[in-house]
């Protein structure tokens, strides 16, 4: 039964493709069946591309049997965020103003995954225009977490996170800007990393903050997602804020990780009140693990974090509400016209008003607040001023610790419904993802196991300073190896077999 | 620090072009007003002595030679358009001017 | 049809205080911040990337030849450059701004602080003060269906090409600038003339206003003058008049508003703060949209762009690079070529500096250039109504000066030259041989006419035999009428008078 292939990581599917064990079809249609097996229930995809799927993998296959020389992960199945452009698959953003459009262009990560032979399965539910931590925002409907189906699965990009959690994918990409790898990792059991700014290409990534969003990936295991990122990072000339730097193999550095003499600083301001028991009992069991193997265990202090996300929800609407302006109804999209005519304007005002969701609406004219004549200094100035100061903390915080630790989020998965109603405790929901993205500083969630009081998975965060990803990529598969070698077994082993529990999905409707 | 009033909302739902409901105008007010309350902390600690960060990542002179590229053909631009004529896109009629 | 007050009755009145926004279109070979060529004729939505198109993901990168044309531009312009300027996002909807922001500098542009020379027809010289330079992209191009006019008003539609949309621009804007007075009109129309000599003369835009290459928008406010001793009245309400695409129109546009805002203030109206439209046709200007607290264009700098950090040496090597300001070029030429004041000032007006200086440099004398392209070539020029330089070229000038001056032709015969060359008849030397108008210089044929003309008046031959070197003149019309003109008429007179004695009795 072709159903074993998709509990592979994409490492060990890439290594029987490579063998010939199995072929790119193969591995393709198993995760096709996986996926309408499960989506009733999960529901992580808003477009599957089943045809053109099988045919990449065919041609894979026909390259191979060539002998022409492939990419390692050549053949191996993807899921795509649908905040990534791509060409001949319909990209929306999670939003009803994009529904049905099919760009002319691929993104840059696009680009560098076909290049390297990988199979696009489909494109992922995300909260509308990566607006969210529980991909309740979408306007296709929520996704549900694998490990309970009446939870969020994170967000923004909780389609990504349930896909690989429920072997729908071996692994996917993501975009974070306020944590939405990094979270939905943390409530799924699964990995994700938010790249140094720059480190991957922003072109063609739907943007919602630009001086905060990162593609990114999101897997099963560390290895899988220094795999992808191999694949994504480097230097793009169609990304000014692209960063020149050449980067080391994130892969090399998951085989050669070691944790002995590494210092790990321990942020103070982001533990105890407000997290989670059972959250705290894993982290602290993660970290007493990591120095048993050498690590050097200190604390540290990043006083500016209190005032992080008042910044980063000033910041990010304020940049969000511009970049969202081309939704207009001219050259793409959705276009509703009022009733009665009316001129441009009023086309535009209705498009916004039907097209964009409450949230995003919510945050555009948050954002137009910010911006605007008289408030300016006082808002978007004053949090472009925190900004500086939180990148003066992890200065100041890296000066004695080589990379820093901390829940990835202060809960476990929420129930679905349990916080659209108050915007604002969603947003303090992110308080320990989102100083990376006010610094442009790479941060990884891997898993840490399940919290005692609901079962549901808990992760750890780690956070490096720009540049240095691979410090993450060491740390985190280092614990990886620690933790299973303490269970016996992978976290998501122990997830419900959502086959079998297809029929009692939570009935999308009902949330 | 400041009371955000519903002529507020809807002047802003004016410049950022969504046509808001009646309602929609009096929850975002309310809504609006704490967030505000909450972010608002952000101008006690930006000091006059503190620089602004735009950019995480410091970059300068970031530039393109200049060559040409490759092109969308018009068919391709015109794809995803709710109304065209065939090569230009349609709007309904402008009221208000070029800036 | 506004009511306007007489110009001098205006001027009596009030002072005009002046402001200027022109914008420049570079030509680069790229866009601003995509790689579409720079080219917006052709195809509608051709020349366009999803940059340009504004599409989802796109993501602008600057052109750095459009950041150093624009350094040069702001050193021709006596500006300091920044050490940082930073893009910026303005945030207006219009259909033809596909991201419906424009990326431009708002606080901080390229260049600022400098001021332009601009010398006015009646000689006077002034100093226009300028703000500052910095760049931005076009938007597209808009065309209005279903009016009657084909303009915006009481159209049904609009169709949108985004070719233009990223065409890169640097736009330059003035200091408020006081003490045009009665020039105001003469100044407007010299500065935007000098803004296109200068970028012309660095060859960093076609600068072509009728197709939009460069495009003013004039400020004009009026202040009441006072009595003497009083303190000076407050500045007036100023308009922005757009649409103004010939050197001739901005003239007219700022005389206009002038008339127009002073019979308004002085029958105890009020200016509205507003944009208006010149209508070249009728030679108005027409109400457009009242500036209002709706214009809030939440400028803040633009995420996807990194400061422009220009380094001395690359500002230097710019300046180096520069040709001489139009106004300093202008006073060395009048100095090299000897000119009156007069006499420059006639050829500045006429508009053929550059013909000159390039006849020149093909070999005339200035004053002989001079003297053709404002003379004749003008005149031929105006009587068939088209531009001088359309006519001849400055090298089949040179080449007609110079026939000239080998004695090969005459004044006369160098006219009739030039008619052939004008007419396309080919070089000044082709026509001459093709319509055999040379000088006669073969003496054997002068001989044989002046010898068949003493002999036809034995009379004459005796006088001048007899010392009567006057009586000649007879003989002299005779042979160059005998020589269709085409003779040296110098040459006629020193042959007669040695055939005179040489021929026997
Ligand atoms: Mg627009
Ligand atoms: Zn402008």
């Amino acid at each position: 039964m072709t159903n074993d292939l998709t509990r592979l990581t994409a490492d060990a599917l890439a290594t029987k493709l490579a063998a010939g064990d199995i072929s790119s079809v193969e591995a393709t249609q198993a995760h096709l069946d996986r996926i309408a097996a499960v989506e009733g229930a999960v529901h992580a995809f808003l477009h599957v591309a089943s045809d053109s799927a099988l045919a990449e993998a065919a041609d894979i296959d026909r390259r191979r049997a060539a002998g022409e020389q492939l990419h390692p992960l050549a053949g191996v199945p993807i899921a795509i965020k649908d905040v990534i452009v791509t060409k001949g698959m319909p990209t929306t953003s999670g939003s009803k103003i994009l529904e049905g459009w099919v760009p002319p262009y691929d993104a840059t990560v696009m680009t560098k995954l076909r290049a390297a032979g990988l199979v696009s399965l489909g494109k992922t539910n995300m909260d509308e225009f990566a607006m969210g931590s529980s991909t309740e925002h979408s306007a296709y409907g929520p996704t549900h977490n694998p490990w309970d189906l009446e939870r969020i699965p994170g967000g923004s990009g909780g389609g990504s996170a349930a896909a690989v959690a429920a072997f729908e994918a071996p692994f996917a990409l993501g975009s974070d800007t306020g944590g939405s790898i990094r979270q939905p990792a943390h409530v799924t059991g699964t990995v994700g990393l938010k790249p140094t700014y720059g480190g991957v290409s922003r072109y063609g990534a739907i943007a919602l903050a630009s001086s905060l969003d990162q593609i990114g990936p999101v897997s099963r295991t560390v290895l899988d997602s220094a795999l992808l990122h191999d694949v994504i990072g480097g230097h793009d000339p169609r990304d000014s804020t692209s960063l020149t730097d050449v980067w080391p193999s994130f892969a090399e550095a998951v085989r050669n990780a070691d944790v002995a003499g590494l210092r790990i600083g321990v942020i103070k301001e982001l533990q105890g009140d407000g997290f989670q028991p059972g959250v705290m009992e894993r982290f602290r069991e993660a970290l007493a693990l990591l120095e048993g193997a050498g690590a050097i265990i200190t604390e540290v202090e990043l006083p500016s974090v209190e005032h992080a996300i008042a910044a980063y929800y000033l910041i990010m609407p304020a940049e969000a509400s511009s970049n969202l302006a081309k939704f207009d109804s001219v050259r793409f999209g959705l276009r509703v016209n009022p009733k009665g005519g009316g001129t441009v304007e009023d086309v535009m005002s209705a498009t916004r008003e039907q097209g964009f969701g409450a949230e995003t609406k919510r945050r555009i004219i948050l954002g137009t607040y910010a911006l605007s004549a008289g408030y300016y200094d006082a808002y978007y100035g004053s949090a472009q001023k925190v900004r500086t100061l939180v990148q003066r903390d992890f200065a100041a915080a890296f000066a004695n610790a080589d990379v820093l630790v901390s829940p990835t989020a202060p809960t476990t998965a929420f129930k679905l419904g349990e916080k659209t109603g108050d915007p604002l405790s969603m947003y303090l929901n992110d308080i320990a993802t989102i100083p990376a993205n006010l610094a442009g500083i790479p941060g990884i969630s891997v898993p840490a196991g399940l919290a005692a009081e609901d079962g549901l998975p808990v992760g750890i965060q780690f956070l490096a300073p720009a540049r240095e990803d691979a410090r993450l990529y060491g740390v985190a598969a280092a614990l990886e190896a620690l933790l299973e070698e303490k269970w016996g077994h992978t976290l998501l082993s122990q997830a419900p077999d959502l086959s079998s529990s297809e029929m009692n999905a939570t009935d999308e409707g009902a949330v | 620090m400041s009371e955000i009033t519903q002529e507020q909302v809807t002047h802003l739902a004016n410049l950022a072009r969504i046509a808001l409901t009646p309602e929609e105008i009096v929850s975002l007010t309310s809504e609006l007003g704490s967030i505000m309350d909450h972010v608002a902390t952000v101008t006690e600690v930006a000091t006059p002595d503190v620089p602004a960060t735009s950019h995480p990542i410091p970059l300068q002179n970031v530039f393109r030679d200049d060559v040409v590229g490759q092109t969308l053909t018009a068919e391709e631009a015109l794809a995803g358009a709710p109304d065209h004529d065939g090569s230009r896109f349609r709007v309904t009629a402008i009221l208000g001017e070029e800036q | 049809m506004a009511k306007l007050m007489d110009y001098d009755r205006a001027l009596e009145l009030f002072e005009p205080v002046l402001g200027f926004e022109v914008h420049i279109e570079l030509s680069t070979k790229t866009k601003m911040f995509s790689d579409a060529p720079n080219y917006f004729g052709g195809e509608p939505n051709t020349n366009i990337t999803p940059v340009d198109l504004g599409l989802p993901g796109s993501l602008p990168v600057v052109n750095g030849q459009a950041v150093r044309y624009a350094i040069s531009l702001g050193l021709a312009l006596g500006c300091s450059i920044a050490p940082t300027s930073r893009f910026a996002r303005k945030n207006y909807f219009y259909p033809d701004l596909a991201k419906n922001y424009q990326i431009s500098q708002s606080d901080e542009p390229i260049a600022f602080a400098g001021s332009v020379e601009v010398e006015l027809p009646n000689g006077r010289m002034f100093t226009v003060p300028i703000e500052r330079a910095h760049m931005e992209e076009d938007a597209g191009k808009l065309t209005h269906v279903g009016g009657a006019t084909g303009r915006i008003q009481g159209a049904e539609y609009s169709l949108v090409d985004y070719n233009r949309a990223g065409v890169p621009l640097v736009e330059i804007v003035t200091d408020i600038i006081y003490g045009a007075e009665a020039d105001a009109p003469e100044l407007a129309k010299a500065y935007v003339s000098t803004i296109r000599d200068i970028v012309v003369g660095l060859g960093i835009s076609e600068a072509r206003m009728e197709r939009g290459n460069l495009r003013c928008d004039a400020n004009i406010s009026l202040r009441r003058r006072t009595p003497e001793g009083e303190p000076p009245a407050p500045l007036g309400t100023r308009t922005e008049t757009k649409n103004v695409n010939s050197l001739r129109s901005v003239e007219r546009a700022i005389r206009y508003e002038i008339q127009r805002q002073a019979a308004i203030l002085d029958e105890g109206g009020t200016i509205t703060q507003e944009t208006r439209h010149w209508h070249e046709d009728t030679g108005e200007t027409s109400a457009g949209r009242p500036k209002s607290d709706a214009d809030d264009y939440r400028y803040f700098p633009e995420p996807d762009l990194l400061p422009v950090v220009p380094s001395d040496e690359l500002i230097e090597e710019l300046r180096a690079a520069l040709p001489e300001a139009p106004a300093i070029r202008r006073r060395r030429l009048k100095a090299e070529w000897n000119f009156t004041d007069l006499e420059f000032q006639d050829l500045t007006n006429s508009g053929l500096v550059n013909e000159v200086i390039d006849t020149v440099a093909a070999g005339a004398s200035p004053a002989a250039a001079r003297k053709w392209w404002t003379g004749e070539i003008a005149r031929t020029a105006n009587a068939q109504g088209v531009d001088a330089t359309t006519l001849v070229t400055p090298l089949q000038v040179a080449q007609l000066v110079a026939l000239v001056d080998d004695g090969t032709l005459t004044d006369r015969l160098a006219r009739q030259v030039l008619e052939g060359v004008i007419a396309g008849e080919g070089t000044p030397q082709q026509v001459v041989d093709a319509r055999g108008l040379a000088v006669v210089s073969d003496d054997g044929a002068l001989i044989a006419a002046i010898d068949e003309a003493l002999q036809s008046q034995p009379d004459v031959l005796a006088k001048i035999r007899d010392g009567k070197v006057q009586a000649a003149g007879a003989v002299i019309g005779a042979v160059m009428k005998a020589m269709k003109g085409q003779a040296d008429a110098a040459r006629v007179r020193e042959l007669v008078l040695e055939r005179a004695t040489a021929l026997p009795e």
